[in-house]
This record gives C-alpha cells, sequence and structure tokens, in this order.
C-alpha cells in the first residue's frame, strides 16, 4: 500500500503530496490531523475521479484514495 | 454530491461576509472598510501605542469577533486543534512582510475586493498584482516550499492569543487613559462596538467552518483548477457591490477620489504582489491567519503578531502610505520585503516531500 503522512502541514501542502504521491500507484492511503486537509484532498481527488474513504484513526483522520 | 451542495455553503458565506461588510461601512466604519484585516490591526497596534499615527488609532472589535467566532465554532465542531512549532520566525517575518506590502496598498486582501465592490479602480491592479504574487507563491509550492510540520503542542499555546483578545475587549469597553484612540481620521470613523464584535463573530464562525480565504481561491485555481474557494471571493464582491448600491454606500467607477486609497499604480501592483507571494508561503491570507490563530494554530498567531509588529513598524518609520500617496521608505521597504519573502521561499525548498 502506497501510504503518506501529511500531518502538520498547512495548506496546500497536503494536496500537492496527495497529487504526488498518486502517480506512484493506488490505492493511496493519506494519513491528516484536521478536518481542512480531509475536504480539500477529497475534493481535489474526487474532481480528478478518484473515490475516497476517510475515517477517524485516534485524533488523526486516514483517508484511502482509490480509482 | 451535487454543485450547490459542494460549493453552496462557501458562496452563501461569501454573499453574507459582502453584506455585513456594507453594513459596516453604512454604520460608521470608513469606506471600503467594513473589514481590513491590515488596517485593524494596524489600527489597534496604534492604540496600544505601538505606533502614533494619531489618525489610525483603535481597538477594533472586528478582529476580536474574528478570532473568538472562529474559535467559538471550532470547538463546536470538534476542531479545536493545538498545533504550532513550524518555523515560527519565518511566519513572523512573512506576517511582518504581508502587512508592509498591505500597507503599500492600503488594504489586506479582503478590503481589496471590498474596494473593488466599490468602484475602486486602483484595487483592480491591486488585484492583478495580487494574483501574479500568488502565481509566484505557486511555484515556490512546486518546488518543494515547505515551512515543515506543526506539532501538538499545549492547549495554552491554543488559547493565548484568544485570551489576549479578550483583554483587547476589555480594554476596549475600559477605556483606560492611556490608550489612543483617533479623534479624527479613518480611526475614528467606526461602527458601534456591539455591532462590529457580533459582525465579527458571525463572519469568523462562518470563515472557519468554510475556510474562506482570499489567497487560497486563486492559489487552488492555479493549482488544482479548483475554483471552490474562489467562490467565495466572487461572492463577497458581489454582495458588497449590491450592499453598497442598496444602502446608499459610495460606488463610484474611478481611480480618482476614492476613499484611504491612491492611485499609484505600480506600487499598488507591487504591494498586493508581495502581500499575494508572503500570504501563499505563511498557507493563507490575514484573514484566514486570524481565523487558524483562533481554532488553535499558534502557528498562525505568531503570523497575526508578525503583521502588528509589521504595522507598527510602517507607521513609526513612515512606510505606508497614505490617500496623499506612497513613500519612498514604503516604497524601499516592499522591494525589501519582497527580496526578504523570496529568500525565505528559496531557502525552504525542499525538492523530494515525504
Amino acid at each position: 500500500m502506497n501510504q503518506i503522512d501529511a500531518r502538520g502541514y498547512s495548506c496546500p501542502e497536503p494536496v500537492l503530496m496527495t497529487k504526488n504521491a498518486l502517480k506512484k500507484g493506488l490505492p493511496l492511503q493519506v494519513l491528516v490531523d484536521s478536518m481542512t486537509p480531509v475536504q480539500n484532498i477529497t475534493r481535489f481527488a474526487t474532481n480528478a475521479g478518484y473515490q475516497v474513504d476517510c475515517k477517524s484513526v485516534g485524533e488523526d483522520y486516514e483517508l484511502t484514495i482509490t480509482k | 454530491m451535487g454543485k450547490l451542495k459542494q460549493h453552496g455553503f462557501i458562496i452563501a458565506a461569501g454573499l453574507v461576509v459582502g453584506v455585513i461588510a456594507a453594513v459596516l461601512a453604512f454604520l460608521g466604519n470608513p469606506v471600503n472598510m467594513g473589514f481590513c484585516i491590515a488596517c485593524f490591526l494596524r489600527d489597534i497596534a496604534g492604540a496600544v501605542g505601538l505606533h502614533r499615527a494619531a489618525v489610525v488609532q483603535y481597538i477594533r472589535p472586528e478582529i476580536i469577533g474574528l478570532v473568538l467566532g472562529a474559535m467559538v465554532m471550532a470547538l463546536a465542531e470538534k476542531e479545536f486543534n493545538v498545533r504550532g512549532g513550524s518555523s515560527p520566525m519565518a511566519r513572523f517575518t512573512l506576517g511582518f512582510c504581508v502587512m508592509v506590502g498591505a500597507l503599500m496598498f492600503l488594504g489586506c486582501p479582503l478590503r481589496m475586493v471590498l474596494r473593488i465592490g466599490g468602484g475602486d479602480l486602483n484595487a483592480v491592479v491591486g488585484l492583478v498584482g495580487f494574483a501574479a504574487g500568488i502565481f509566484c507563491g505557486t511555484l515556490f509550492l512546486k518546488g518543494g516550499f515547505t515551512l515543515k510540520k506543526s506539532n501538538p503542542q499545549p492547549v495554552a499555546e491554543g488559547l493565548l492569543l484568544p485570551v489576549m483578545m479578550v483583554g483587547l475587549l476589555v480594554l476596549l469597553l475600559a477605556a483606560p487613559a492611556f490608550l489612543f484612540f483617533s479623534t479624527e481620521g479613518p480611526g475614528s470613523m467606526a461602527a458601534p462596538v456591539a455591532a462590529a464584535l457580533i459582525a465579527g463573530l458571525v463572519v469568523g464562525a462562518l470563515a472557519q467552518k468554510t475556510r474562506l480565504c482570499m489567497v487560497g481561491g486563486i492559489r487552488d485555481a492555479i493549482l488544482f483548477r479548483d475554483f471552490h474557494l474562489l467562490l467565495g471571493f466572487v461572492a463577497i464582491l458581489v454582495a458588497v457591490l449590491v450592499g453598497n448600491l442598496i444602502l446608499g454606500n459610495p460606488v463610484n467607477f474611478s481611480f480618482e477620489g476614492q476613499a484611504v486609497a491612491h492611485t499609484d499604480g505600480l506600487w499598488n501592483f507591487l504591494g498586493m504582489l508581495l502581500v499575494g507571494l508572503a500570504s501563499v508561503l505563511l498557507g493563507g491570507c490575514p484573514l484566514r491567519q486570524l481565523i487558524l490563530a483562533g481554532s488553535g494554530s499558534s502557528d498562525s498567531a505568531v503570523a497575526v503578531i508578525g503583521m502588528i509588529v509589521g504595522a507598527a513598524f510602517c507607521h513609526n518609520f513612515g512606510l505606508a502610505s497614505s490617500a496623499d500617496g506612497t513613500t519612498a521608505a514604503g516604497r524601499i521597504a516592499v522591494i525589501l520585503c519582497l527580496v526578504v519573502t523570496a529568500a525565505i521561499g528559496g531557502a525552504n525548498l525542499k525538492s523530494q516531500k515525504a
């Protein structure tokens, strides 16, 4: 599984990191620590035609991006 | 997800912000200055004596409301997340530079939009510079610019700036003699305290909920072809224009004779270019920094303090423009701040990100 940890980065870095990581293969798991990147990444990935699943992991959020 | 469902809330929030801005100007704020984060932080710096420009000193309740409104919304949504430690000195310096650029132009990005909605064509020139600055900022981002990770911090880190805002509110209401309140000029023009405070609280809460950001709109459109935040920007513009017309606020489409503005196109362009570039590196416009500071980000709180100190410097050393035009010292300061901002950008590039 392709994984990145985008916790703690300010906007729009988590989205840029996701964009770059998507080139390395699916499914992609992205870890973030607030709702803002959750929404930004979901919007970006959905607009680009991907499916996004989100679940809470403790205080963080884990996004799984698939085609 | 339907388009309206996806974008409806930010458009509605933008419309509300625009209407509230028009109402604040109607109730006594300076023309096209329903909200101006740069001008209002500058007024606060003056009120507590950090600068002695007698015409721009007042504790603006809007700022207090924005931070506290964001905090209440963040707490209600369980999004009050205390984080910090991501390059605080770079953020302080970038906040300082944002203020130098904003006071060259005479307004933060939000006031730029409000000025356009009042017919001020100088602000259109500013908008072009702002977009150019954001474009430069996206080049740094694409090159791997990062101020590194923030990390969880003790709760007090996230509470200090909101507590300071409560302190400012107490000072405003008590009005002790050691404070400075303008008796003439823009600093003396203000909506009633209660109206301004409520306006700030409402806009702060809406901006926290929707992530409204003047910089983010253009930035995301360039980087991702994502126009979500830009819709908020456009909604503010439309609402303030309509609001001004309904309330009878001045709307004259011209360069000359605009309130708290000057007609020096090159420096309106460069001032907002600096604001756009430095704000992209900070991760958001001055409004967004206030909102994030209210949501627990001590990094954004540091950027806000940088803006306040920048404002004090601008007025202590004659860097700020006025209706009479720009100053030589201000033009030099904008160039220096552009160099410093670009240097911070260049020094924090990283070719490979995790």
